[in-house]
């Protein structure tokens, strides 16, 4: 009866070779001359509708599909897309737009009533899109999103086929920025009319961007294959894309390891020392506009007092957390607008940004003691934060450094799964929490409008200063970009001053992409059109 | 035996009403909801988006509207999936999770009874030892364990060693074994075969000592030695007559074998990025997408309920003492 043992082994030993030298598809071998990519793709779409999407992960596939007036380059910056030539009135005020000619994936062109369509659409109330608000500098578009006003009154009109005009609420500098976001493109007015929500459906779907979706298996892979009619057809190198939702970092590490995925556009901070060592080759880590902060609920005590924020604030060591545990090319934060943004350049930062750590501590104590506490009456909070990420690595950190201030320092740290934490910082259920943010586009005002008084439940230190929102309002009317930047920049200080919020680093997007394949910019957006990517033997198109 | 059926069926109704009444509840009890998102949206969107799924409602009055909608065959709309409803979502995954489910129960009835058997005929000597040190492996080690170890061995071993040696010793082109991901454009089989082992582990393992127990018992009860007098051959005593009879406690395991691979699945569907009902009970479970994860409990309730019956059923043939009463 050993034999039949052996006989097993035998067996399952030949099942494993046959499963190696059968099967189809896979590790982006491509038999014929179709050159396909395979991208890591972070996580399942909730939507393919550019009105309905809500994550990066969707702006990944939506943003190959698509084109809006203004598109990215290779490193993200805006560039013309639909739009070739554009006129801005003196009060900035009206933007018309002259359009390219181009025609949709069925080959109808593409007219200037597909924009207005589109815009009037993801205004609707009746859409439900989650993403609307980020076109309110159009005018009357809040109040048509409000369900105040008809999508008919929204200030966009075609003034024929080729003309778009789009008149805005203030002045608006950032637009072509803003123009690249998905909630602007175009969609194809015909196919809507025709199959309502379903048009986005693999059947019915036309694009004017690069690819056009050919199928969606849930929790599997979303595919779009190159679009003849693409404007700039003849300069995409790729021909098909697989999306791959990759919620196990790990997973999606051993398959770009293995070849099975292209690249992977996220990986574990604490594996970098290991991906050095061992695939340097496939290493992508680029600065993000995206910053980390931490936000004091400053509607009850302790931290209603500004003493104690700024306390806590300035006894943050975040250069040691940067260079010591996050490792990853990190930058320790002084200000709450990254460095790199456009139109900006301001210098606003936070008081003690130039002492050293132990001066600091000291001035804290001083801080806190002046604000009453001390052995006889020790000050006890609880910081909360996603237990994602590099997040459940910092907060010891943190709580050490607060502990160093004084030993009646008392912090407690409390992991929360996102979600929950998120409901919790809206609810204003916190005393410090840690939170992040990521720009929508290329502005400082995408930050700095958090923290307005209008914001509402996203205010999560819920920062009240009327001169600050004077100060914002103030900059959104001003149209010379200089002196723009510098209202911005005082606001920004403003901000820090009270310390509503603590800077604790600017982010990296952390990438792994094989070095086969070409294209692959740095990129502080974190887009990476898959029209600006190719293989590297593939040199006659390159 | 049909009225048998119809009684347990029967019961199985309340059964599976009562389930989904913990589990719905237990949803709605678990803070936040599926549109708490990292990056919020617009107090009033939310609040529209809310209406549109009835969340704004009292939770009673959900749930109402939820059994009302089920009572009518329909489960809703998926609250994380915008473009798929949930029957749409569930028919998609379940062929996967169907797939690597059942061939691991096969593969762990064959190679389990297999173990078992030719542990039990060489009882206390090495045979009986080694099948029985690598059931304890394969209780002992969890899947997250094992997928990952799978996942490496292929990927550091078996694709830059092993392969490229095969192919030279053979000029028979080798094509890299994948860690995960259930592959495009049609069923590759291949990626199936890291996640069915990883999943049919255990139950090998239980399996097999299920089998040896029984079968020690049987191969000394007197009617084996009998057979054994009158010169049955040995290949003939085992299969036919020792078998049978020492099938009964590892047929009665089938049951929770199943429901053992369906939660086992969830761990390696997540592993493996396999497209199955698994993973996405675990990703909308921490999206909040309430409906989603509704409609696999009422599956996995279901099915669990079901593959019980069925093994109650085959004992019953099986074994002419049992009866249905």
């Amino acid at each position: 009866m050993v034999r039949s043992i052996l006989n097993i082994c035998a067996a399952s030993a030949a099942a494993l070779s046959l499963a190696a030298c059968g099967g189809s598809g896979g590790g982006g071998e491509s038999q014929s001359a179709s050159l396909v990519l395979h991208r890591g793709n972070t996580a399942e779409p909730y939507s393919l509708d550019p009105h309905r999407a809500n994550g990066t992960w969707e702006n990944n596939i939506i943003g190959d599909m698509f084109i809006g007036l203004f598109t990215e380059n290779a490193v993200g910056e805006p560039i013309p897309g639909m739009a070739e030539e554009w006129t801005v009135s003196d009060d900035g005020l009206v933007w018309t737009f002259s359009l390219r000619e181009a025609s949709w994936s069925d080959g109808e062109p593409v007219t200037a009533n597909d924009f207005v369509f589109a815009l009037r659409r993801i205004l609707d109330p009746a859409t439900l899109a989650q993403y609307a608000s980020l076109l309110y500098p159009i005018e009357n578009a809040e109040a048509v999103n409000n369900g105040e006003m008809e999508p008919s009154e929204l200030g966009v009109r075609a003034i024929d086929d080729e003309t778009l005009e789009i008149r805005l609420a203030h002045p608006a500098p950032y637009l072509p920025g803003l123009l690249t976001h998905y909630t602007s493109f175009p969609v194809p007015a015909h196919v809507v009319a025709q199959f309502g929500d379903a048009w986005v459906q693999p059947d019915n779907i036309q694009v004017n961007g690069p690819y056009r979706l050919t199928e969606w298996r849930t929790n599997d892979f979303v595919h779009v294959v190159r679009n003849e009619r693409f404007f700039d057809n003849d300069d995409v190198c790729i021909d098909e894309v697989y999306y791959y939702p990759t919620n196990d970092p790990n997973t999606a590490e051993r398959r770009v390891r293995n070849g099975e995925l292209d690249l992977n556009n996220e990986f574990p901070g604490q594996r970098i020392e290991f991906f050095r060592q061992e695939i340097p080759e496939f290493v992508q880590v680029h600065p993000a506009l995206s910053t980390v902060y931490l936000t004091f609920n400053t509607n009850q005590p302790p931290f209603d007092d500004i003493r104690v924020r700024q306390a806590l604030a300035m006894a943050i060591d975040n250069e040691f957390i940067v260079s010591e545990i996050l490792q990853a090319g990190q930058i320790a934060a002084a200000s709450l607008v990254p460095p790199g943004i456009a139109n900006y350049g301001g210098e606003a930062q936070v008081s003690w940004a130039d002492m050293p750590i132990d001066e600091r501590r000291v001035e804290a104590r001083r801080l806190l003691e002046e604000a009453g506490y001390g052995p006889s009456n020790p000050l006890r909070f609880e910081y909360s934060h996603r237990n994602t990420a590099d997040n459940p690595r910092i907060a010891p950190v943190l709580q050490n450094d607060w502990r160093e201030i004084a030993d009646w320092v008392n912090p407690d740290i409390a992991g929360i799964e996102t979600q929950i934490h998120y409901d919790n910082l809206r609810s204003r259920n916190y005393q410090i929490g840690d939170a992040g943010w990521v720009a929508d586009y290329n502005d400082a005002q995408n930050y700095l409008y958090l923290f307005l008084s209008s914001t509402g439940n996203m205010n999560y230190p819920d920062f009240n200063d009327p001169e600050y929102d004077a100060l914002m309002a103030e900059a959104n009317n001003e149209l010379d970009m200089e002196a723009r930047a510098e209202i911005l920049e005082r606001a920004e200080q403003r901000l820090l001053d009270a310390a509503p919020i603590a800077p604790l680093w600017f982010q990296v997007n952390k990438s792994l992409v094989n070095p086969r394949v070409t294209g692959w910019r740095e990129n502080a957006v974190r887009i990476n059109r898959t029209r600006y990517l190719c293989f590297a033997d593939q040199n006659e198109t390159e | 035996m049909a009225s048998y059926v119809l009684r347990r069926l029967l019961v199985a109704i309340p059964t599976i009403l009562i389930i989904i009444t913990i589990a719905f509840f237990m949803m709605r009890a678990a803070p936040g909801n599926p549109f708490d998102l990292e990056r919020p949206m617009a107090e009033a969107i939310r609040q529209r988006i809310l209406a549109e799924y009835n969340l704004d409602q009292h939770v009673i009055l959900q749930y109402f509207n939820y059994m009302g909608d089920l009572l009518r065959g329909d489960l809703g709309p998926s609250m994380t999936t915008r473009d798929k409803d949930v029957a749409q979502l569930i028919m998609e995954a379940a062929p996967t999770s169907a797939l690597v489910g059942v061939s691991a129960l096969i593969l762990a009835i064959f190679v389990g009874g297999a173990l078992g058997v030719a542990a039990a005929l060489r009882q206390n000597k090495p045979g009986d030892y080694m099948a029985m040190a690598i059931a304890l492996i394969g209780i002992s080690i969890p899947p997250f364990v094992v997928g990952p170890l799978l996942q490496l061995f292929i990927l550091t071993i078996v694709n830059p060693e092993i392969l490229p040696f095969i192919e030279r010793m053979t000029s028979i082109e080798m094509r890299p074994i994948p860690t995960a991901g259930p592959g495009v454009g049609g069923l590759d089989l291949t990626r199936f075969v890291l996640p069915v082992i990883t999943l049919a582990l255990p139950q090998i393992a239980i399996i097999s000592r299920l089998m040896r127990a029984s079968m020690i018992e049987v191969v000394r009860s007197n009617y084996i030695r009998t057979a054994r007098a009158k010169g049955v051959s040995g290949r003939r005593v085992v299969l036919r007559h020792a078998l049978q009879a020492a099938l009964p406690p590892v047929v009665s395991y089938i049951g929770p074998a199943a429901a053992a691979l369906v939660t086992g699945s969830l761990v390696v569907e997540q592993i493996f990025a396999l497209p199955g009902i698994g993973r996405m009970f675990i990703e909308r479970a921490l999206t909040r997408d309430y409906t989603v994860v509704m409609g696999v409990v009422i599956i996995y309730s279901t099915l669990i309920i079901l593959l019980n019956l069925l093994a109650d059923l085959v004992l019953a043939v099986l074994d002419p003492k049992v009866r249905f009463e």
